[in-house]
């Protein structure tokens, strides 16, 4: 079971939690699980087949689009972040 | 001159060696490197020192030998030579050099008087002025800062792109720190509901542009600097012009089309932008510095559809965020400005105020991006129209 940390503006697609954990040996898998359970969470973050380019995926602290993408290995003691483009400054 | 005084000058001369000014001067053209061989040390007082010194020289005053040489020059096997103002307290500091362990002392015959009578190169500092000498104290005495940097920070000019949540905090302090030039872009004005943490405001400027709230203040707090106020949006028209003009930018803004904007004119025209952003307990700043680390487009090559734009959807924001955010960007700046540190380039920190934890992204450039990658065309690149999905209140 990998975590997965939430940026805040996810948060409320997950029932408000910060941190979940998922099943899968990849990326994919495990956003797959995630997505199985969290309908709302693939249309903010991914609505297309690919990774969205607004939205930065890490696991650990590296990001994926410079590992293998969502074909990613993911072990269990590894922590995906979703990050995507925050703006405000006001 | 008493024959105490004599009798110790004399056992001085056997104790440490000394070299002429020509000799010296031969040393300083054959050195290498600024901290090669020998390390040059001016034992006068400030008053001496401000009159001129030699190039490449320390100030280290008599007075404060024994307690700060150790910091200057770590190293007591490094050659150490002492100049003063006639060749008497630099024989007399290289003793206490001597009995403080360095190995290899010499004291310039003559002194900076007979330097300059022979028409060798001497320097004139720039003095800061009695007013600057207190109020940028606490500065000056950090080994780091000095007066060097401090002069470094009174030379520079920051934009700042936005007087809100994160320019408020960053720019008081960049005005107290004595930025000399602190630009401020900003068309909005002043309301109620700016004032939970935009601090460079208070209630009885609401109504006024928030640009020109932000000169009263600062100017209140540090009149050294001077601050030019842009009454303005951001947009194509202006903004290559006005990144051009400064050094650091601070990016305080609220919405991604002048995110994309301010980031591509950074690229093209090679200036740092201290980026942060804030939503509700959690905050992000990081660093892009042209090609040496990734831009904005790296990390987000497109901005998000108007209906997933998070920052504007769902509003609010803890106070005292964008304050630590603002703080840490206008840290960053000074950072950048010195040249001290490891500034965040290619790191993204955030902030979680509620679980009271920073954490660290490494960040990337992409080779393919279009603002500065292998076949980036910054000059051509999309602006984008406000994709906020909800109508948006004056903020």
């Amino acid at each position: 079971m990998a975590t997965v940390r939430l940026a805040p503006v996810l948060r409320s697609t997950a029932g408000g939690s910060k941190l979940v954990t998922a099943e899968g040996n990849t990326l994919g898998e495990i956003l797959s699980d995630l997505y199985q359970r969290y309908p709302t969470l693939k249309e903010q973050i991914q609505p297309e087949q690919e990774l969205s380019r607004f939205v930065n995926v890490y696991v650990n602290d590296q990001d994926v689009r410079y590992l293998q993408g969502l074909d990613t290995a993911v072990g269990p003691n590894d922590t995906i972040t979703l990050l995507p483009a925050m703006a405000g400054g006001r | 001159m008493g024959e105490a005084f004599r009798e110790i000058i004399r056992q001085a001369r056997q104790q440490v060696s000394e070299w002429s000014p020509a000799q010296v001067n031969q040393a300083l053209v054959h050195r290498q490197h600024i901290d090669g061989d020998f390390v040059l040390v001016d034992v006068r007082e400030k008053v001496e020192w401000n009159e001129g010194y030699i190039p490449s020289a320390v100030h280290v005053p008599r007075g404060y030998l024994e307690t700060r040489i150790e910091e200057v020059i770590p190293d007591k096997s490094k050659k150490v030579v002492l100049y003063c103002a006639g060749g008497i307290r630099s024989l007399m500091a290289g003793t206490t050099l001597q009995q403080m362990g360095y190995g290899n002392v010499i004291s310039m015959t003559g002194g900076f008087g007979q330097w300059k009578g022979a028409g060798y190169k001497f320097v004139s500092p720039r003095t800061l002025t009695e007013a600057q000498v207190k109020r940028y104290s606490r500065h000056v005495l950090i080994p780091e800062v000095g007066e060097e940097g401090q002069w470094k920070l009174l030379d520079s000019r920051v934009l700042f792109i936005g007087a809100g949540g994160l320019g408020s905090p960053a720019a008081l302090y960049l005005a107290a720190a004595g930025i000399g030039t602190i630009g401020i872009i900003d068309a909005d004005i002043v309301d109620d509901s700016n004032l939970q943490r935009q601090i460079l405001h208070n209630t009885d400027r609401i109504g006024k542009y928030k640009a020109e709230s932000a000169r009263e203040t600062i100017k209140a707090l540090n009149p050294d600097v001077n601050v030019i106020t842009y009454i303005e949006r951001l947009d194509e028209t202006n903004v290559r012009q006005l990144v051009a003009e400064y050094d650091v930018i601070i990016d305080g803004t609220d919405n991604f089309p002048t995110r994309y904007l301010l980031n591509d004119a950074a690229v093209l025209a090679n200036k740092p932008v201290v980026h942060g952003s804030v939503f509700r307990f959690e905050g992000q700043v990081t660093i892009f510095k042209p090609h040496d680390g990734p831009c904005y487009r790296c990390l987000y090559p497109e901005p998000p559809p108007p209906a997933l734009a998070p920052s504007c959807a769902e509003a609010g924001v803890l106070g005292v965020l964008p304050g630590i955010i603002g703080v840490l960007q206008a840290t960053e700046a000074l950072k950048l400005l010195l040249g001290i540190g490891d500034p965040l380039v290619s790191r993204l920190l955030t902030y979680d105020a509620l679980a009271g934890e920073f954490n660290e992204l490494r960040l990337f450039r992409d080779p393919k991006c279009l603002a500065c990658g292998e076949n980036a065309h910054p000059t051509d690149l999309p602006t984008y129209k406000e994709v906020c999905a909800v109508p948006r209140g004056r903020d």
